[in-house]
């Protein structure tokens, strides 16, 4: 009866052995996420971040630098401390705060390093340094932070803050890590690939407790980091720190721009704030409150306001007229009043006594023969056709869309076409006395400074520009900065008309602007008044100087500040002074803009 | 002298090489679970547990060549001697022992220590050989199977008391011998489904989804079979103990101690708890499982190298092994087990006396039952219990005392034909 049973049991000990084998192919062979897994187990990653790039100023002064901050670790279990109070005393702590942290840290855990004081200083760390020695569980962790010497153009230059994670998604390379920092606004987010250079990795073993046990495989995977690469910046910092002095208190913008290579002299967003604030432990809270503040620091103005250009878009007008052949230096118009409002001059004019006197109904006739040039007997087909093609010619100015400065965010301004206005009022229902607004740069026409300043360089040029940028070298190599801002680019108007221009620019200044004038050097200028329907008018004013050699063109807005020969003016003149001659003589000047006192 | 020539030639050398063989795999494995990068230590340093190891397996040799050298009809004439000397040392263990988490195992002097729970088994083994040799003894009557069943019991409720749970249940496999003896079939079959559906019941999350397919299979063989109102009763009674079993199953487990109910639990969802209960199985089945087809090469593992699976030279050696030497050291190491398991159950079936072959069935049953839930809990097939690898694990009793179990059979093998004598 029972000799079946033998073979039985024999039968249950091969199913036994096959059962066993197949789960260990299964888990062995098959799955392979076992060994992903005994891989994170058993190697870290420890990433070595690089040093970011620093940035000078153009005259080699160190406008961002890291610094280094110490974080007091301790690691419970090794920690010991023979008298507290002495402790407390040389670290400069209270012992509730010693009990607290040391007990937050071993309840996070006992083999792990907590940090115990946060954010040492150099100076501290220095007192600090040779007590260390005298207590076990005790290291310290460097790290560096963002910190600038001046506090200056921080719009410009930006902030670092910890990775979103929406721009981890968007990161195809994979380069980033969460709680990575990466330049999130200004030069810092333009040139991110630049300045952080390459991290490097090495793979550590360590077992169940987290202790080191080694490299892995002695290393041969590992990486060193690479430092990220300095850059030069195209800003003055003298200028930019003057031009944020003539600015404290107001809301507005200046930039400046050597018009010969379209570097970026100085960008200044007023107010502003100091860019140490968003550095370190405090970015959180200090980000909010800027954010939450009325005046906008974090609103970089220079780039990201927009305005209708004004009068000084007259100057385009006269520009784009006379390629046109609609305008010669002796076309006169009166200064018919019942078309456009004007101020009181002699009538007619021509060409350079209109810019001089800065004419409406001038203007507003002028654009006219350029948007009606009969090409179509539709008055309506007419003005679509002609303001199409006027628009061609004005974007090349740099005009309707951004200029593609090394700057995050710029805004490009608008320049319309007839599909704007065939949204607003139909198809083949527009003429020229709806859009005749244009013709003195009001209407639905928008400009940044920054795009006001390239036009101030575009006339010292007489013709061209190269788009407007914030850095010179990369690496002390200037065939680096982006291909784009050694491209020189035409506006597509003759360079003798300009002469024209640059004379009256020139003879504006004692019209208009006397304030502007300073002594052998000469300035050529144009007021602007940007309208303004919540309130006061923008003063506005652009010129480059000196004339006869333009060293720096210079666009200056001041908010709610009325009229343009007044507060902008003297701004871009006492900017214009700073730069040309590295020191100011007007103190009268100097002191009527800082009182700010302008209507 | 012929008589030693013979003797000698009786000897089952095929076991005692895999003996031998399984019992060095072991000691280098040893080795490498306790080898440190950073101090290496030879693999004979007695400060270390490979080193302790040998002198082990050396006072292991001597403990066969006492056992083979001494007379075969001793083992016979002591076995209730040294099983009444076992459960004696069982009884006072708890008094004169050594508490190390909670429980009470070992009783010894200084460093020299031993577990009376590993060597009672080859005590009961040879209680039960002795107890069921005679010719009267049949397993088909109550009388017998409740003589049999209570000498396994008094050790196995005295180390529940220590408490060890998974030596105790060791014990129950000597229901494998019970079962070649001709215990009635229907036992086995009625146990095997008890366990199933233990295990479906805790398996199963709600138990209502498995009192339906209780109720859908009742409900199929009413159908199918004769419509007779007996078996319709008997069938829907059968059905509702099923189903009251499976809940009050339920109600058992919450009532374990929570170490008890958490390894239970996590056999059935390691994620459950993959820091706490569930870190042992998962970190032995990621050992495991990294080892691949080949393994990391030997001293290369990471997993075991670092402490990640803890106990790993003692109750999960065998991941040191599945890491190292990957699936083939697997193989290698499951195919020695089973032969020599098979190999066991020919040489049992070759005895022409109950006693050998009994005692035969009792080594082959402690080990299949060790080799089993040993490596089954390494890769997460079983529940986490405290059991050794034999010839494997590191430790004293248990080398010690599987030796002693399996070298008395080679003892009793050897001179079989003597044994048959001496009954003829």
């Amino acid at each position: 009866m029972n000799e079946q049973r033998p073979i039985t049991i024999i039968v249950v000990i091969i199913v036994i052995g096959v059962v066993l084998l197949t789960k260990l192919f299964l888990i062995q062979v098959v799955d392979d996420s076992f060994l992903k897994k005994a891989e994170s187990n058993a190697i870290q990653r420890v990433v070595d971040h690089p040093y970011r790039g620093l940035v000078y100023d153009r005259t080699g002064k160190i406008l961002v630098y890291n610094y280094p901050i110490f974080d007091l670790m301790v690691i419970p279990r090794e920690f010991q401390v023979g008298d507290t109070t002495r402790f407390c005393e040389i670290f400069k702590i209270s012992k509730e705060y010693l009990i607290d942290t040391y007990n937050a840290a071993r309840k996070y855990s006992s083999v792990k390093p907590s940090p115990l004081i946060k954010q040492i200083s150099t100076t501290d760390f220095a007192r600090i340094q040779d007590f260390l020695i005298d207590y076990p569980g005790l290291f310290v962790m460097t790290r560096s932070v963002r910190s600038y010497p001046q506090p200056s153009a921080a719009n410009a230059l930006g902030y670092i803050g910890e990775i979103s994670s929406g721009q981890l998604e968007r990161d195809s390379s994979q380069y980033y890590k969460q709680g990575d920092y990466v330049g999130l606004s200004g030069i810092e987010g333009f040139y991110e690939n630049d300045l952080r250079g390459v991290k490097g990795v090495k793979y550590k073993l360590v077992n169940v407790r987290g202790v080191d046990k080694g490299s892995f495989k002695d290393g041969e995977f590992d990486t060193a980091s690479v430092a990220g690469k300095n850059l030069v910046s195209t800003i003055d910092l003298e200028l930019q720190q003057y031009g944020e002095m003539l600015m404290a208190g107001k809301r507005g913008s200046v930039v400046a721009i050597e018009p010969k290579t379209g570097e970026v002299l100085a960008m200044i967003s007023a107010p502003t704030y100091d860019p140490n604030l968003l550095t370190g432990a405090l970015f959180g809270n200090n980000y909010m409150e800027l954010n939450r503040d009325e005046s906008k620091p974090l609103f970089n103005r220079p780039i990201m306001a927009m305005y209708p250009p004004g009068s000084i878009f007259k100057i385009v007008q006269s520009l784009v007229g006379l390629q046109m052949g609609v305008l010669t230096p002796n076309t006169t118009y009166s200064c018919n009043r019942s078309l456009v409002a004007c101020h009181n001059h002699p009538s007619p004019v021509n060409l350079f006594g209109a810019i001089r006197n800065s004419c409406n109904p001038y203007y507003h006739q002028a654009y006219r023969a350029m948007i009606n040039r009969e090409v179509s007997r539709n008055t309506f087909k007419d003005t679509e056709l002609g303001l199409n093609t006027w628009r061609e010619s004005v974007l090349k100015f740099g005009l309707g869309s951004p200029l593609g400065i090394d700057i995050k965010n710029e805004k490009g301004g608008s320049i319309p076409s007839s599909t704007v206005y065939d949204r607003k009022y139909g198809e083949g229902r527009w003429k020229y006395s709806t859009i005749y607004s244009l013709s003195i740069g009001q209407g639905e026409m928008l400009v940044t400074p920054l795009q006001m300043a390239n036009l101030a360089a575009i006339f010292a040029n007489k013709g061209y520009y190269y788009p407007p940028h914030m850095i010179k070298a990369i690496d002390g190599d200037s065939n680096k900065i982006p291909e784009e801002f050694r491209t020189r680019k035409n506006v597509g108007i003759d360079a003798h008309h300009f002469d024209l221009i640059q004379d009256a620019m020139a003879e504006a200044i004692y019209g208009t602007a006397a304030r502007a004038a300073i002594p052998d050097i000469t300035i050529a200028g144009k007021t602007g008044t940007a309208q303004n329907p919540q309130g006061e008018d923008h003063s506005v004013f652009i010129a480059f100087a000196p004339k006869e050699n333009p060293q720096i063109a210079i666009a200056v807005y001041v908010e709610n500040a009325g009229w343009g020969g007044r507060a902008a003016a003297s701004t871009a003149s006492l900017m214009i002074e700073k730069y040309i001659r590295r020191e100011v003589k007007r103190l009268d000047l100097e002191e009527y803009v800082l009182v700010g006192k302008f209507m | 002298m012929r008589q030693d020539d013979l003797y000698i030639n009786k000897i089952d050398w095929i076991s005692i090489a895999i003996y031998s063989v399984l019992v060095i795999i072991g000691w280098i494995n040893i080795y490498a679970a306790v080898y440190d990068e950073q101090s290496v230590k030879s693999i004979f340093d007695f400060s270390i547990n490979s080193g302790k190891q040998l002198v082990w397996i050396g006072t292991a040799i001597l403990l066969i060549t006492v056992i083979m050298v001494a007379d075969y009809r001793l083992f016979e004439n002591l076995s209730l001697i040294l099983y009444g000397f076992f459960i004696i040392l069982l009884i006072i263990t708890p008094f004169i022992g050594k508490e190390v988490n909670g429980q009470i195992l070992s009783v010894g002097f200084g460093s020299f220590r031993i577990q009376p729970a590993e060597f009672a088994k080859f005590a009961t083994a040879l209680a039960l050989a002795r107890l069921m040799e005679r010719s009267a003894f049949d397993l088909n009557q109550i009388k017998y199977q409740l003589q049999a069943i209570g000498v396994i019991m008094v050790p196995v409720i005295l180390i529940m008391l220590q408490p060890d749970t998974g030596t105790a249940m060791v014990y129950f496999a000597f229901f494998i011998m019970l079962y070649r003896e001709g215990m009635p079939q229907w036992y086995y079959a009625f146990g095997l489904s008890f366990i199933a559906i233990t295990l479906l019941s805790l398996g199963i999350e709600n138990n209502l989804y498995l009192a339906i397919g209780v109720g859908v299979i009742i409900l199929i063989l009413i159908l199918l079979g004769k419509k007779k109102v007996s078996r319709i009763v008997s069938l829907v009674g059968i059905g509702i103990l099923i189903v009251g079993y499976s809940y009050s199953i339920d109600l058992v487990v919450s009532k374990l101690p929570e170490h008890q109910q958490n390894r239970v639990m996590v056999l059935f969802n390691p994620n459950l708890d993959p820091l706490g209960v569930g870190w042992n199985v998962t970190q032995s089945k990621i050992a495991i499982g990294s080892g691949g087809f080949f393994g990391k090469g030997y001293l290369e593992g990471t997993q075991t190298k670092f402490d990640f699976v803890p106990e790993q030279h003692t109750d999960f050696i065998f991941c040191t092994l599945g890491e190292e030497f990957g699936w083939v050291g697997s193989l290698v190491v499951i195919v020695l087990f089973c032969a020599l398991l098979i190999r066991l159950v020919i040489l049992a079936e070759r005895q022409k006396n109950r006693f050998s072959r009994i005692y035969g069935y009792c080594v082959i049953s402690i080990l299949l039952f060790h080799f089993m839930i040993n490596i089954a809990m390494t890769i997460g097939l079983f529940p986490v219990v405290g059991i050794p690898l034999p010839f494997f694990s590191y430790g004293g009793s248990s080398l010690w005392s599987f030796t002693i179990l399996l070298f008395i059979f080679i003892k009793l093998d050897s001179q079989r034909i003597q044994l048959l004598s001496r009954i003829g």
